[in-house]
């Protein structure tokens, strides 16, 4: 076969396709729901305190957080038809279980997210505070709401339970799919608990770099001090405590999937022998050929210590692994998932020192550190992507991983088993041609108008810390009003504190 | 009423909401052009600004739920009008995209663009919606295991092309029936205009794609005789047809948007009972289509998903109850509108 027969495999096609858009919708989603319990501070201190400088802080998040939610809209309704537009076997095989979370996932999270979205968005003027914190808090709910269902749906791809293969007839065919037996079961399976609470951290940690991204920007720019420096603290200390939790619960996910999914551990750890003492691969390249790691540093013993507590216990190898569970790709598994783990432990390093230097009383001062924060956001994005590579990737060959029950593999279903029947090669092209260009040309828009807000700045009660009614001010401030929901009123920016 | 027939009738109420509510969504989008200045545009995107998220729920929501309940139809469906839904694809999204970006930059190149944009996309939305319910009505061809074997440009015959216009006509009535609703003064008065021509573009392909279901599609004039309590539908359609024109002569919009959207929700009504209990019909060989019964889920994931919409709905009708009231009245533009 040539190169560009072997690239016209609708199986190939169909996964580039999938990991193309759920990779571009997934930018969003863990932003937003960052975002969104920021949001929810704001506002929350604002009723509170009253402090003029916490509304203008929420008004200017909210205007991000609009533009950030409807490129998560856009990219999502993709996601929704997808798995029947491609995946179509796979879908008269899950229908049964997977559906349910998703039709869920709808009537329980979209609809409350877009509902109050209108109220958060453009409702500043026609509800009372009250309502909109109100409104805002139930955004935040539905963001988390959606992760739930949808990572119900992925975690019982990944370890099914609560489900039986049976048979159903269609016009006299006979056909095996999975069905409901058990429904909590399935909600609760092994890895749903493990996996939303990671998702979660994830997403907080993304919010929360870049909450302090932009800041460390104002601060470097001396500009809107003091609601900087404000939105920065914040940001630290949620980065602060997500980047510790995740270590841990990062360390509990990758001994859950040690139990359920043995080959994916040895994948993502590089492990092609059988054996005790196994050590952990701080670098390295893996080989398939060779089945060994090259350019190595190892700490001998320590993966058999993480996930046994002892340094001598065994862990298995790929290569008795495969004859019951497949082999995944290895080499981008081991990779995505190390890359992920640095860049975990950079963000406890960097945010422990930061907190460390804000005790101090000095941080703002330290123009080094704020330029690392500045682009940090950038590492977590790409964390929250490698890990999913790597969850994804590492769960091949199965695209629903199959359950050993006495030793025996049963239940299953082969990704390549799983693409629709009647789609073709040129199609599925076509469409990732299609989907590519447009999402290059949303993504640029994207960072232009997000540039166009932040060079604008919050909207912020001239000289708040002397209360001189901030509110007139602001109010004889608008001379135009030719602005968006994302966008500032025709105001210059102006220095505060 | 078992729980196959339940959640083909939820199915319907999803599709029905769906069409009622960002029909007059796509409707407004295809009369943007009707607007002339900028203010006017402004005026005619933030009518729908805070709501046209919401309404595409309902189809996001029908998706998933056609899933869950009848996996071997979405399957097929989506699968089979592969090229149909990457085009509804995109023009959902260059729709949602120009509505949010069209006011970010203030040169009119930008704007024009992006309006261009948003009528283009609302077009073919509207005309692919309906091409597939065209479609569906007519049948396609299925293998023995209920999998699609055709082409979708075989779909492409003269009848699901005229629901599809019909379908946009509709959407263009209900539209400037909504907008006459949310704005004032010389504006209004083009829209009144637009409601008339939308209103006769869709009686005219009304009648032509009645006169085709009629002579064409045999299989919904039987379901008729089995369930002779659909006469009672087309009675209340043609109802709520009537009293469009009566409505909008005696200049009571509010009314004339209750019977279009009435009229919407009838035929979608209708649509359903031509179907039933099929959910794609295959054409040739009608032993192989799929039915609420053989493209089901089991009954328990049917039960379980039944408690999920009787939990889910009234949470969701009072949402759509609060923003709507919020934002009702005419357009007013403030300095967080598009
Ligand atoms: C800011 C993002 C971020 C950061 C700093 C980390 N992770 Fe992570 N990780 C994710 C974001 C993420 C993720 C994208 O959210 C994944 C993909 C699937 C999932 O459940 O979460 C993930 C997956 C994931 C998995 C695979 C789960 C599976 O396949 O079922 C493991 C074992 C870990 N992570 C472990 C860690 C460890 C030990 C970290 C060390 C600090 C770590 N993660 C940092
Ligand atoms: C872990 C992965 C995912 C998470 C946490 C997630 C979460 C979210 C969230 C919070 C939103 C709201 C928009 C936003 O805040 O940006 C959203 C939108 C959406 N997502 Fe995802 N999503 C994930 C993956 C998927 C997948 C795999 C699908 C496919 C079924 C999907 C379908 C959708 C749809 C249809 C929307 C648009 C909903 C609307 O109109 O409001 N998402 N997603
Ligand atoms: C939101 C973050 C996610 C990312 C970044 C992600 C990433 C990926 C990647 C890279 C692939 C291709 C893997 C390969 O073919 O080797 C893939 C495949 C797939 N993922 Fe995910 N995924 C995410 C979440 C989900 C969720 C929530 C679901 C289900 C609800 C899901 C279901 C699938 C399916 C069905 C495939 C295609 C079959 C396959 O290749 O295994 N994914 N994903």
């Amino acid at each position: 076969m040539s190169a560009l027969d072997q690239l016209m495999d609708v199986v190939l096609l169909s996964r580039l396709q999938f990991a193309l858009t759920i990779m571009f919708h997934y930018l969003f989603p863990p932003l937003t729901i960052g975002l969104g319990v920021i949001l929810v501070y704001l506002e929350g201190m604002f009723l509170r305190t009253g402090d003029p400088l916490y509304e203008g802080a929420a008004r200017f998040w909210t205007k991000i957080f609009g533009l950030n939610f409807a490129m998560g809209v856009v990219t999502g309704i993709v996601m929704e038809f997808q798995f029947g537009t491609n995946w179509a076997v796979y879908s008269r095989f899950v229908g049964d279980v997977f559906g349910s979370a998703l039709a869920a996932e709808g009537i329980f999270a979209f609809f409350l997210e877009s509902g109050f979205l209108a109220l958060l968005l453009f409702g500043w003027d026609r509800v009372g505070p009250r309502m909109h914190f109100f409104a805002t808090v139930m955004v935040a709910i539905g963001g988390i709401f959606s992760s739930v269902w949808i990572t119900v749906a992925n975690s019982w791809q990944q370890t099914p339970a609560g489900s039986e293969i049976r048979e159903h007839i269609v016009n006299g065919e006979v056909f095996l799919r999975a069905e409901i037996v058990d429904f909590w079961a399935l909600v609760f399976n092994p890895s749903t608990v493990h996996r939303l609470i990671h998702v979660w951290l994830g997403a907080f940690i993304l919010g929360a770099f870049f909450v302090m991204s932009i800041s460390a920007w104002y601060l470097l720019h001396g500009r809107h001090r003091a609601f900087a420096e404000r939105s920065f603290t914040g940001g630290l200390l949620l980065a602060t405590v997500c980047s510790l939790a995740q270590l841990l619960s990062g360390d509990l996910q990758a001994k859950n999937v040690a139990r359920h999914q043995p080959a994916k551990l040895a994948a993502m750890e590089g492990q092609y022998e059988t054996q005790t003492h196994a050590p952990l691969y701080l670098f390295g390249s893996p080989d398939d050929q060779t089945g060994t790691v090259r350019y190595a540093i190892r700490i001998p013993g320590l993966l058999s210590w993480l996930l046994h507590g002892e340094s001598a216990a065994e862990v298995p190898g790929l290569n008795d692994l495969e004859k019951t569970w497949g082999r995944p790709p290895v080499w981008l598994t081991f990779q995505s998932y190390h890359l992920m783990i640095w860049i975990g432990f950079l963000f406890i390093g960097s945010t422990l020192y930061a907190s460390f230097l804000w005790w101090r009383g000095t941080l703002f001062d330290r123009r080094a550190v704020l330029w690392f924060f500045v682009f940090a956001v950038i590492l977590a994005f790409v964390a929250n992507e490698v890990g999913w590579v790597a969850a994804e990737v590492g769960r091949q060959p199965w695209i629903v991983y199959p359950t050993v029950v006495n030793g025996v593999v049963t239940g299953g279903l082969r990704t390549s088993d799983g693409v629709s029947e009647s789609v073709e090669a040129g199609q599925v092209l076509g469409s990732i041609i299609m989907f590519g260009l447009i999402y290059l040309l949303l993504f640029f828009l994207w960072l232009m108008i997000l540039n166009d807000k932040i060079q604008k700045g919050p909207d912020l009660p001239r000289r708040s810390t002397q209360h001189t009614h901030p509110f007139l001010e602001a109010a004889t401030g608008l001379v135009d009003h030719t602005g968006s929901l994302t966008e500032e009123k025709g105001r210059a920016p102006e220095e505060n504190g | 009423m078992d729980y196959n027939v339940l959640w083909f009738v939820l199915l319907g109420v999803l599709l029905a909401g769906y069409a009622i509510l960002d029909g007059f969504d796509l409707g407004v989008g295809i009369l943007h052009p009707v607007a002339r200045t900028d203010e006017e545009r402004r005026i005619v995107l933030n009518s729908i600004g805070p709501i046209w998220d919401g309404n595409e729920v309902w189809l996001v929501t029908f998706g998933g739920a056609l899933f869950a309940a009848f996996p071997e139809a979405y399957a097929t469906a989506f699968s089979g009008f592969y090229v149909a839904f990457m085009v509804v694809l995109f023009a959902l999204i260059f729709r949602a995209v120009s509505i949010e970006f069209r006011g970010k930059m203030k040169s009119s190149r930008w704007r024009t663009t992006w309006d261009y944009a948003f009528f283009g996309s609302s077009l073919l939305a509207s005309l692919v919606f309906g091409v597939a319910v065209g479609a569906a009505m007519d049948g396609v061809p299925l293998n023995q295991r209920g999998i699609f074997i055709g082409r979708f440009v075989d779909q492409l015959h003269m009848y699901p092309l005229l629901v599809g216009v019909m379908t946009a006509a509709m959407f263009t009535m209900h539209g400037a029936i909504y907008l006459f609703l949310k704005t004032e003064g010389a504006f209004q008065k083009r829209l009144e205009t637009w409601m008339w021509r939308g209103f006769g573009c869709f009686l005219a392909s009304y009648l032509l794609v009645t006169i085709m279901t009629l002579v064409k599609i045999p299989r919904a004039t039987q379901n008729f005789q089995d369930h002779p309590w659909g006469w009672l539908l087309v009675f209340l359609n043609v109802l709520a047809i009537a009293n469009i024109p009566r409505a909008i002569h005696q200049r009571r919009a509010v009314y004339a948007f209750v019977s279009s959207s009435a009229t919407i929700a009838a035929l979608v009504c209708l649509f359903g009972l031509a179907l039933f209990p099929n959910l794609i019909t295959s054409n040739p060989h009608p032993e192989n289509s799929l039915t609420i019964y053989n493209a089901a889920s089991s009954q328990k994931t049917l039960r379980i998903m039944a408690v999920i919409a009787l939990l889910g709905m009234p949470f969701v009708l009072t949402y759509t109850g609060i923003v709507y009231w919020t934002f009702r009245g005419k357009v007013r533009l403030e300095h967080h509108s598009y």
